[in-house]
Parts: structure tokens; sequence; C-alpha cells
């Protein structure tokens, strides 16, 4: 979303004036105060009036994030907060509206709405905290959670196929996709002016570490050890390139993604996929870079960044001009009431 | 022809065909043409449940029912006096609907062995041949052939000529009542005003029927229906859904704040959608949500956003609203929740009425839950009781529940409307600057009321959510205290609307007696016909219509008391009544009726002359 006010006035706050008197009231090491830290870092450097900010979520320990920050906000219902945000919206466009929600909050309950939302691409910044686990409700699976996984609800395994959310978002026309992580708050600011930057839904996957039911479910793309070999940092107008020494990438064979060794004297950086955020079938095709491996199949890095950006007419921007071209015909609450036919008696 | 003459009081019409065959058209010219000659008058449409039901067979039957009369007319009749028949479907789905002796004017074309098949007539027989129909005047006319006969020069094509019977139907109908049809040919004008050959078409079918009235002998009399002695001013004619629309634009004109229309399409809420999204140029938004949910959580959104919300549906959408209207009362924002109530439970039946989401509407929410319930009475009176539930959102910072139902919202009667300076302005409690201290979102005023405090206002920057909250300043709150005191602090802020609304009066009948009938919603016209003819009798019998349900007005007890006996009838098992009992431990009694259909006033009338013996 994008909320163009640049006034140095306006923007006179600092990331301590965005902090409540209400007590954070997280587990102590989950991801969620990574992300609450990054996010009051970049608020103050956006240009953004406070009074003009909101926060809406649903319900789990991710949706409590409104609590925390001193501006509007609203901690709703569960998976309902992409609806309320689409009436705020509808009403409101100037505001600077963020919904922060959680993997079972905008896929499980909340799925109708979210498909919603990036369908009519309301100028609004979505941060959906993936655990892959149901936090708040302490510890069952949830539709991000791998097949197999062991939980309170899934003695045995979970049998339910998860969701892959950045391919669910494009294949709801999301018009900004895109993933980052706890761990990394200098990607992670990044990608929160990135989203704010954008017109439209934009829609942020972060990675959070649950620590107390799904510790570690995203270690190997954050720690430093195996950091470098599983994950793949994508930019715009640069090749996919990942590894320990930066030497390895990823090359297309026509529509088939292939990871060679940029040491082999056979492939440079110069045969790789050069990554266009504009290219929506390229997209797709990054947005696959997830399945766990599969006995045989290639072993991707996980992808990490922009994914596609797209230049659509918000809902919020067609119903305002609607608005604005009716208004052309005055509105004569007298004749409303009257009607086309009256008749008088006595 | 020696012609007689012959005035009536009060006349009850069914027009009913094939959903082809332009009844509803036929109903509504005819009842325009009825107001404009100072007729009372009250309609109601009834549609086939299938939109495409096979022609000419039972569920394609449309019908439309006009009851219109030199008296005050309260409801669209029960049993008619005149049955219109396009087709023999139509006869054989409303026969039981007309009077002993009624009359029956039938297109002998719709009789044919082909129609008579599709409508389950036994081979060879044909009511209109078999002596069955002796208890009633028979009057027949082959409206297909005469139309054709009338434009045989016009160079249409046989569909198009066709479409055109419904005029002869309405010309001869004008004739034997006197009509003058010069409402119907200026709608002509207008509406085919592109298609002069169809306009031509149309008027000069309209005056065949109208001139075989004349020249044929098939009835012998005319008929005229004076005008009603009706309170003096200008008037127009009114459906309910189409009141509650422009009650809502009107409210939000005079509160001055933008209308919000969260809605999901469902039978028989929808009309309010689709006519308010016509009024963009009064700034009103209409957004057609997702779901039902999605629809009141965008209705949370945009009151938040500090706009008139208002939310529409019918029973199995309300279900679904649940846990947000839940989540409204934590908020304590203003909206205003519109059931048009069907039949249920589950899908029910759509396109028939009912009054069964009473309890829904009290109780259909998950903990102490409760906010204000009103309900309108009739058609017009949808555009009062809206506008009432929208001041008492926004003055209270409340959800209001609005109920209405199939039969009010598809009915339409004349309706004296306001001029918009008649109107009273009510206006929302916002807070437009912080005065330095801690802002304090939940701060009461003497209605209960909180702040309004919008998003964009500098320095009043807050959070609000559906956990329980502490006193005044909203923050959260597991203290078991300060639960029970929310708990009543919101129970005590809808018991205070009472202070704020009018007190009950007796809609007919003294104030003391022998028997009340005491009702709400769409039973008051019917209670209303009842209870006239009943006092007309000399019974010792009153009427009281309540709109407001929660909070009761003040009095309603005293009232209660001062009769020996209550009855109330309503659509549903006896919601009202249990509530009645619940509150002011009456031994009231129900009479319930829970077929899908209004009650008749004869129905009424029987239980009072009963309980008056
Ligand atoms: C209608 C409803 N159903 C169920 C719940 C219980 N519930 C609260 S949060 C939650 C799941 C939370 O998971 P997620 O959205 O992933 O958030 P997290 O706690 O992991 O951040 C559930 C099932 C609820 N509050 N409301
Ligand atoms: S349960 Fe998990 S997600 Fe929730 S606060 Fe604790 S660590 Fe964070
Ligand atoms: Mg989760």
């Amino acid at each position: 979303m994008s909320v163009a006010t640049n006034s140095s006035e306006a923007a006179a706050y600092t990331s301590k004036d965005l902090v409540t008197d209400q007590e954070v009231r997280w587990c102590p090491g989950c991801g969620d105060y990574s992300i609450l830290k990054q996010v009051q870092t970049v608020v103050p450097e956006l240009g953004i009036p406070r009074e003009d900010i909101v926060f809406i979520s649903g319900i789990g320990c991710s949706s409590r994030f409104p609590y925390y920050m001193e501006t509007f906000g609203m901690h709703s219902i569960h998976g309902r907060a992409a609806a309320i945000v689409s009436g705020l919206k509808s009403v409101r466009p100037e505001l600077s509206v963020w919904m922060v929600s959680g993997d079972g909050d905008s896929l499980s309950i909340g799925g109708n709405h979210f498909i919603h939302l990036l369908r009519r691409n309301f100028d609004v910044n979505l941060l959906l905290f993936n655990n892959e686990i149901y936090g708040l409700t302490k510890g069952q699976y949830s539709p991000t959670s791998e097949e197999g996984k062991v939980t309170k609800s899934t003695p045995m395994g979970s049998v339910d196929h998860p969701f892959n959310p950045i391919a669910l978002a494009l294949g709801a026309d999301g018009t900004f996709v895109a993933r980052s992580m706890d761990r990394d708050p200098v990607h992670l600011k990044e990608m929160l002016r990135r989203s704010n930057a954008h017109k439209g839904t934009s829609f942020l996957e972060i990675y959070q570490n649950c620590n107390v039911f799904n510790d570690g479910a995203f270690e190997v793309f954050t720690e430093k050890s195996s950091k470098k070999e599983e994950t793949l940092f994508v930019e715009h107008g640069k090749p996919l390139v990942f590894g320990q020494n930066s030497d390895k990438g990823v090359k297309l064979d026509g529509f088939k993604p292939v990871v060679v060794d940029l040491n082999d004297g056979q492939n440079s950086a110069n045969d790789l996929w050069i990554h266009d955020e504009r290219d929506r079938v390229k997209a797709g095709i990054l947005s696959r870079f997830f399945d766990r491996a599969q006995p045989g199949a290639t072993h991707f890095p996980r992808p990490f960044g922009v994914f596609y950006v797209e230049d659509r007419a918000c809902y919020e921007t067609g119903l305002k001009a609607q608005i604005e071209t009716a208004k052309s015909k005055k509105a004569d609450l007298d004749a409303l009431l009257k009607g086309r036919e009256t008749w008088v008696i006595g | 022809m020696a012609e007689q003459q012959q005035v009536l009081e009060r006349v009850i019409i069914k027009f009913a065909g094939d959903s082809g065959d332009g009844m509803q058209l036929t109903g509504t010219q005819f009842t325009n043409t009825a107001a404009l000659l100072g007729n009372d008058l009250s309609t109601f449409p009834d549609f086939p449940a299938e939109i495409r039901a096979p022609q000419g067979t039972i569920p394609g039957v449309s019908g439309y029912q006009l009851h219109f009369g030199s008296v005050n007319i309260f409801t669209p009749g029960d049993a008619c006096d005149v049955l219109v028949v396009m087709n023999a479907a139509a006869l054989k789905a409303n026969l039981r609907n007309l009077q002993k002796g009624g009359t029956i004017i039938a297109n002998t074309d719709g009789f044919d062995p082909k129609n008579l098949r599709l409508a389950n007539y036994p081979d060879g027989v044909n009511p209109l041949h078999d002596g069955s129909l002796e208890g009633f005047r028979l009057i027949t006319m082959d409206v297909t052939k005469m139309t054709r006969a009338a434009l045989s020069d016009s160079g249409l094509g046989v569909k198009e000529i066709d479409r055109a019977k419904n005029m002869f139907v309405l010309g001869f109908l004008y004739w034997m009542y006197n009509r003058d049809m010069a409402h119907t040919e200026k709608f002509l004008v207008e509406k085919f005003s592109k298609k002069p050959e169809i306009l031509e078409a149309n008027m000069k079918v309209l005056k065949a029927g109208y001139n075989f009235g004349e020249t044929s002998e098939t009835v012998g009399v005319r008929y005229r229906v004076l005008p009603a002695p009706m309170p003096a001013g200008t008037y127009r004619n009114i459906m309910g859904n189409q009141a509650t629309a422009i009650g809502l634009v009107a409210a939000s004109q005079k509160c001055g704040l933008d209308l919000f229309l969260g809605s999901y399409p469902i039978t028989p809420a929808s009309d309010i959608l689709h006519e308010l999204s016509k009024y963009k140029n009064f700034g009103v938004h209409t957004y057609q949500a997702e779901d039902e949910i999605a629809a009141i959580c965008a209705v949370i959104g945009a009151a938040f956003g500090g706009k008139l919300a208002i939310t529409t549906s019918s029973g199995p959408g309300i279900a679904l609203k649940g846990e947000a209207m839940g989540l409204g009362i934590m908020l304590e924002l203003p909206m205003v929740i519109i059931n048009v109530q069907r039949g249920g439970p589950s899908t029910g039946l759509p396109t028939k009425t009912e009054q069964s989401d009473l309890f829904q509407a009290m109780y259909g929410r998950n903990g102490e839950a409760p906010m204000p319930v009103i309900a309108a009475k009739s058609p017009a009176d949808c555009f009062d009781t809206i506008y009432e539930a929208c001041r008492i959102a926004v003055e209270f910072m409340t959800p209001v529940m609005f109920l209405s139902d199939g039969y009010i919202a598809n009915g339409s009667e004349p309706w004296r409307f306001p001029q918009s300076g008649d109107l009273t302005a009510f206006k929302g409690n916002f807070i437009t600057e912080s005065n330095g201290d801690k802002f304090l979102p939940y701060k009461r005023d003497e209605k209960l009321s909180r702040p309004w405090a919008i998003p964009g206002t500098k320095g009043l920057e807050h959070r609000i959510g559906g956990l329980e909250k502490q006193h005044e300043t909203g923050n959260i709150s597991y203290d078991p205290e300060n639960h029970e005191f929310m708990v009543r602090m919101r129970e005590a802020k809808v018991a205070k609307v009472a202070d704020y609304i009018p007190t009950q009066t007796i809609d007919n009948g003294n104030e003391k007696g022998k028997l009340l009938v005491v009702g709400w919603g769409s039973t008051y016209g019917a209670i209303k016909a009842a209870v006239k003819e009943a006092r007309a009798k000399g019974l010792d019998v009153s009427h009281a219509h309540l709109r407001y349900i929660n909070p009761f007005p003040k009095n309603l007890g005293e009232l209660l008391y001062n009769f020996d006996k209550v009855l109330v009838p309503e659509m549903n098992t006896g919601q009202l009544n249990s509530i009645l009992r619940d509150k002011f431990m009456i031994p009231s009694i129900g009479l319930n009726k829970i077929k899908g259909l209004p009650f008749s006033t004869s129905e009424i009338l029987a239980k009072i002359e009963e309980l008056s013996k």
C-alpha cells in the first residue's frame, strides 16, 4: 500500500512514539518481537502522520500486534480482519491500513476473505506471520504445517496437504507478493518499505518462529550454517544466485528451473535466470521452490524477496470514482422521498 | 345495453398467470391508477419460488393481490373477490383463495389441452366447462385471440403480439371498475418511448380490452369504488424494501454521515441492496461482499472509519453474522443489522414470510450480548422504523437489529411521505480533538454511550478489540469484577434506550379493558382490521403494536396489566409471547400461524371472538 505524505512535520515521531503502555505478552523468544521491532523502526520513516495509520488484526498470537502499536488499531475476530480492512478502506481510502494475521487466521478460518482481499486489491499492507502452527490455541497443526506433522491434534502426523501461501496469493491475483523472515531484520525492513510503497494489497509472508510450539520450523533458512545453501534472496534484475560462496545459481531450461554449479566451468552468471518482478509466469515457477524435497526431485533453495508486482486499480479507487461521477446528479432528498408518482388528497 | 352501475366499498383482486404473462405489471398499473383516484389500498405480490419454473405449471404461477377501497385498507386482503387467471395453472393455484360467489375472469386460451395437462387436470376435464365453478361468477374471454386480432396488421411477430395480452385484461378491468386509463397510457409512453411500434401495440390492445367490456355483453354490471377518507396530503405508493432503502438515505443525510452498506444477496432482502446501489449521488457506498460474515465485518470497518454502516440480510445470513455482531457490541460502534425475515429454519421457505427470527435477534449471539431490536409494521412504516434504528445506533454507539419480513418487504401501500425538513436530525458522538489528557475510549456520557474517535484524529490514537475491556480505558482486562461490571454496563446501556423512545400507545380501543391484542411487525394490518371489526360488533378489545422490542417502552407492563387477557398473534410458535411472559409474568395467550403465510383478518377475529365469550 502507499500513502503519499511527505511533510517532515507529519512524520515527526520516532519508533519510541509507536510503543504503547501495554505490556507485550508474547512468549520470551517469540519471533513476533522482532517483527514488531522492525515495523516500529520502519513506520516513522514512511512520512505518514501517526493518526492516519491503522493496524487491524484477527485472532491469534500474531494478532495481538495492534495493542503494541501507538496508532489507531483494532483486534477483531478470528479470520475476519481482511473483511474489516476492506470496509474501512472503502470509506477511508486516505488512511494507511495495515493488517496483521497468522497462518491459521488468514489461510484457514479467514481463507475466503483473504483471497477476496487480494482479488479486490484494496490498498493495504497484509503482514502474514507464518509460524506453521496455531500458537494461541497451544499448538495444533495449521494449514501451512507440513504433511506428517505431529502436533497435539495430529498424534499420528497430519494427513493434510499444506498451502503454499505465495502460490495461493498469486492464484488469487495478488498484485504484490513477497516473503521475508523474522530473523533477518535488514531484509524484513526492506520488504516492509516495499510493501508500503506498493499501491494495492501488499502480501508479505513473514516466517516467524514459534519457539514454544514449533521451534526451529525455519531453522534451515535462518541459521548461519545452512542459510546460504537453503535460501535464495531474489532482487529485480539480478541473477538467481545462492550457496555458501554464491557458487550456485538457477537457470531456466524452458519452463524448467535447474540448479547449476557456477564453479564447474560450464555455467556462468550470464546464463542464469534474471529475476523479473513483473513476470507472472516466472513468479509462478519461483513460488514452487517450496515443496519439501521429494525423493529424486531437485532440491531448491527457498526464495525470499518480492516475487511479483503488478499495477492494478484498487477497489476503493473505482468505488470513489463511481461516487464522484454519480454526484454530478444532484442529491435531492425531497425528490427521493417523493418518488416518480404522487397524488394529492384533500 | 342497459348498463348497471354498482358502488362497492372495497374490492380484492388477484391477478394470476404464468411468470411470463406480465401479471406483476398489470397489478402495479391497476394499483397506481387506484391510488391516483384516491382509493386506499394494500398490495402483495406472490412470486414463484423458482426463477424459471416450467411455463404453464403451478410452480410457474406468478400473482399480484390488490385490496383497494373507499374505506381504510389495512392488509392486501384475505380471500379475493375477483380472480383473474391467464391459464389453468393460475386457476388451480388460486381458486381456494376466492370468496364464495366471487368472480373469475379467465383467458380461455390458457385452458387448451396442453395448459390443462400442465396444470395437472385429468384428461378431458376443463374446469371452465365441467360445472365445477358453479358457485362462482365465471367470465371467459379468449384474450390471446382478441389480442392477435387487434394487432393483425401491426406487422409484429406472434411472440411480440402475445406479450401485449396483459394489456387486454387491464383494459377490460379498467372498464369494469370505471377507471381512467390515462395513467397507464402515460406509463406506456414513457416505457416504450424508444419502441414506437410496441407502444402503439400496447395502447391498441389496452383500448381493445376496454372496448370489449363496453360492447360485449359479457358483464352486465360496472362498479365504482369511490375515494377513501385519507388524511389530506401528498401520497405515493411504496414497498417495504424501498421504504427501508430510502429511510437509510434519509438517515444518512440527516446525520451528515455517508452511508455504507455491506451486503450479500439473499431473498427477500436483496432489493435493499439493489435500491441503495442507485443512490451513489447521495454518497451511498454499496459493497457486495463475499459472504455475510464479510459483509458485517466490512460494516464494522466502515463504522470504525466514522460512517453510517448497515448490513442487510435474511435469517440464514443473520446466523452467519452472529460472531461479528458480538464484536460490534464489544467495540460499541454504531451499525444497523437488517433482517428481512423469511420462513426458516435453514433455507426454509425463501419466498414466504415468517416472524421466526425474533429470538435470534434477541439472543442469537454468544455471551451476554444485548442489542436494541426494533420492528416495522407495514411497508411505509419501514421508513420511520429504519430511521429510528439509525438514530439509536448512532446516539448510543451500538449495533441495532431492525426486523422486517417478506410480507412487508414486497407489499406496498400509499405513503404520505414526509418532507426532508420534517425529519429530525441527529448526530454522532464524535470527538474531534484531544484535550491533551490520555484519551479514554470507553468513558461514557449520560446515555452511557462512548465517544466515536475515528482514525485521522490527531492525538486520539487508541486500540479497541473483542477482548473484555477495562471500564473507561478500554484496555484488555481479565479482572472478574470488571467483567461483571462491563456486562452489566452494556446491558444498562441498551436498557437506557427506553428513556429516549416514545411510550407505548394503544393503536385502537381503550387503555383498559377485557382483551388487548399485542402484535409486532407485519401482523399489524390483519390485527388492525380484526380489532376494528370486533369493536364494531361491540366487543371490548384493544390493539397495541410494538415497534420497540428491546428495550420495551417503559410503560408497557402497566399497559398490559390493565387488561384481563392479552392475545399475541405471531407468525411463529410464540416468540414475543414468551418474551412478554418472561418479562411481565402475564399469562398471555398466543395465536400462532406457521404456514409461510400472513394472518387473515378472519383468523384473528375468530380468536378475539372466542376469547371474548
Ligand atoms: C471463531 C473462532 N474459532 C476459534 C478460535 C480459537 N483460535 C484462536 S487463535 C486460533 C489459531 C491461531 O493460529 P494463527 O492464526 O496461526 O495465529 P498464531 O497464534 O499462530 O499467531 C484459533 C483456532 C477463535 N478465537 N475464534
Ligand atoms: S505461542 Fe508461539 S507464536 Fe504464540 S507467543 Fe508463544 S512463541 Fe509466539
Ligand atoms: Mg500460526
